[in-house]
């Protein structure tokens, strides 16, 4: 009976350590699988070209990356621009200030809306926030706009990630002992004292760390980026105009590129510099929060 | 502050007679210390506290003793007003510190609690350097100069016996103190701005003998300057540093009194009993 228990217990260990390790595997296995996919292009032409050259044509074999780096990145980070003051002064709110029946209502509200379908804001986007660059902010900028911008690009992410930032911050926020804010509260400090000097203070490295899944999260949306930015392939020079992020550039043409070998590998090389570009940023971004935490260890 | 600028406005002489008043007059309300009557807490319905009338003497240690769940650290929030923290709880009757009912309408909770020095049950530094935990207090009252800054983290550092052991590291984060340092960091950070009372909710229950010793002597020397009121969970700290004892029961005083009388010639059967140790 007792050898029983324990061989169960091993059994299940190890059946764990084996799934977990598939879970680790799935990784390597989708980066290695778009690496020896992407290897064609990579070998026919320069890598560095292919990085830094702006000509994207296809039927000609001409094959620049650049504009869709640009592109994802561009649109990203407009959307954390806007989404971060956003997300943190609501968070403060409902932390500090809000009454618990506020808070009651608001944190379904903010799940809910993390768990709309990306398509659907897109839809939106294009309703309501194309035009309004189109019509009333662009022609106080620029010449001509159609709308379909980087800009717009960034405000619909912006508002798909600013729920899932607040509910990170909110639990960054509630990790914070009560004791601490009540020790500062006891001294005499107002509550926007505390929350500045205190609760912000103490979150810095969690509010990274949420701004960095943001941002993971920004540079792989597809759907509703691909609806509202106008899909061309060029550097854009300004936030009203168009551009086209590596997701978008993907989900478009595969499919249609079957019968050019070099143009496939070329989607399977966006693909893996996706695919890099968020796992560097990942493990980045872990090292300087470590960094962070071990100079102030708060 | 008042008196220099009147020192400006008349001459030497008005200046003298109006210190000597306001010295008499601070010493006839000082005299009065905390002064609670009616008080009744509700927290959630549930009634917390039932009628408190007392007044608690100036310039000692008070310590209030008592079951756990028989409203001590509640009766303490309601000193400095951290209830208002919580919607839930409902508080009716006066409290009156220094003649005035902290919870009357024109009241400023921020002078109410800056009259107050919090020593919770667990130190808990803020999220800053060791300097920086005890200049707070100073700086969200105002306090920018520099200079003042320094003197008055020094002074209180030194005061808690802290300085020595910190002096060179006082840039770095108060965590990394251990939690005796941390206590005596948080009682520094709490005279820093400049209390007339000191609040403790079990300011030692969470550190070992050593680090309570300490404690426990600073509680006495701050008596001669402050009004000290202390929750505690040991009888035996009670008897050593305490002038008065409160002992409550299921949200009621049962007794209150001196602490020799208290503890050698109890009234109440139920003080006997507890003293006794028949329930705790």
């Amino acid at each position: 009976m007792r050898r029983l228990r324990a061989v169960k217990d091993k059994t299940v260990r190890y059946f764990m350590l084996g799934i977990a390790i598939f879970t680790i595997l799935l990784l390597i296995v989708i980066g290695l699988s778009l690496f020896f996919k992407a290897l064609p292009i990579m070998k026919e032409k320069n890598l560095w070209v292919l990085l830094t050259s702006a000509d994207w044509k296809p039927f000609k074999g001409d094959f620049g990356f650049l504009p869709f780096i640009l592109s994802t990145f561009y649109v990203s980070f407009i959307a954390i621009i806007i989404a971060l003051p956003f997300s943190i002064l609501t968070s403060i709110y409902l932390n500090s200030y809000a009454s618990k029946n506020v808070r009651r209502f608001f944190e379904p509200v903010v799940d809910l809306l993390s768990g709309i379908p990306p398509v659907i804001y897109g839809v939106w986007g294009t309703l309501t926030i194309v035009p309004l660059i189109a019509d009333k902010i662009a022609p106080g900028f620029v010449e001509f706009s159609t709308g379909y911008t980087v800009l717009a690009g960034g405000v619909v992410l912006a508002v798909m990630i600013i729920p899932l930032l607040i509910s990170i911050m909110l639990e960054v926020f509630r990790s914070i002992p009560k004791e601490m804010t009540d020790a500062s509260l006891a001294m005499g400090a107002t509550k926007w004292q505390t929350v500045k000097k205190v609760i912000l203070r103490r979150s810095v490295s969690g509010i990274i760390a949420a701004t960095v899944l943001a941002l993971s999260r920004a540079f792989g949306e597809t759907m509703a980026v691909l609806m509202v930015c106008g899909n061309i392939a060029q550097i854009p020079h300004s936030i009203f105009d168009a551009c086209y992020p590596l997701p978008a550039l993907i989900a478009n043409n595969y499919g249609e590129m079957l019968s050019m070998p070099s143009y496939e590998s070329a989607l399977m090389f966006s693909a893996f510099l996706l695919f890099i570009i968020v796992v560097l940023f990942n493990g980045l971004s872990r090292f300087t929060l470590n960094q962070i935490e071990r100079r102030y260890q708060f | 502050m008042i008196l220099t600028n009147q020192h400006q406005a008349s001459g030497i002489h008005d200046s003298f007679i109006e210190l000597n008043k306001a010295i008499t007059l601070k010493k006839l309300i000082a005299t009065q210390s905390i002064r609670i009557e009616n008080l009744d807490v509700y927290i959630e319905n549930q009634h917390i506290l039932r009628d408190i009338n007392l007044t608690i003497p100036e310039k000692s240690i008070t310590c209030i003793i008592g079951p756990s769940g028989c409203g001590k650290s509640t009766f303490l929030k309601t000193l400095n007003r951290m209830h208002d923290e919580s919607p839930e709880v409902k508080i009716s009757g006066k409290v009156f510190v220094d003649d005035e009912n902290i919870y009357g309408s024109h009241v400023n909770v921020i002078d109410t609690r800056k009259k107050m020095g919090l020593l919770a049950q667990r130190p808990c530094p803020l999220p800053m350097s060791i300097f920086e935990n005890v200049a707070y207090g100073p700086r969200i009252h105002g306090i920018k100069k520099r200079k003042a800054v320094n003197q008055t983290v020094i002074q209180y550092l030194q005061y808690v016996g802290l300085w020595d052991e910190v002096r060179d590291r006082v840039r770095t984060s108060a965590t990394r103190l251990s939690i005796g340092q941390q206590q005596r960091l948080c009682l520094a950070r709490g005279l820093a701005i400049e209390p007339e009372y000191i609040l403790g909710d079990e300011a030692t229950s969470a550190l070992d003998p050593l680090s309570t010793k300490k404690i426990e002597e600073l509680f006495v020397k701050l008596k001669e300057k402050y009004t000290i009121i202390l929750v505690t969970h040991t009888l035996r700290q009670a008897k050593r540093i305490a002038d008065h004892i409160i002992f409550m029961y299921l949200g009621k005083i049962i007794e209150a009194g001196p602490t020799e009388e208290f503890f050698n010639n109890p009234k109440k059967q139920l003080t006997r009993e507890y003293l006794s140790g028949s329930f705790s």
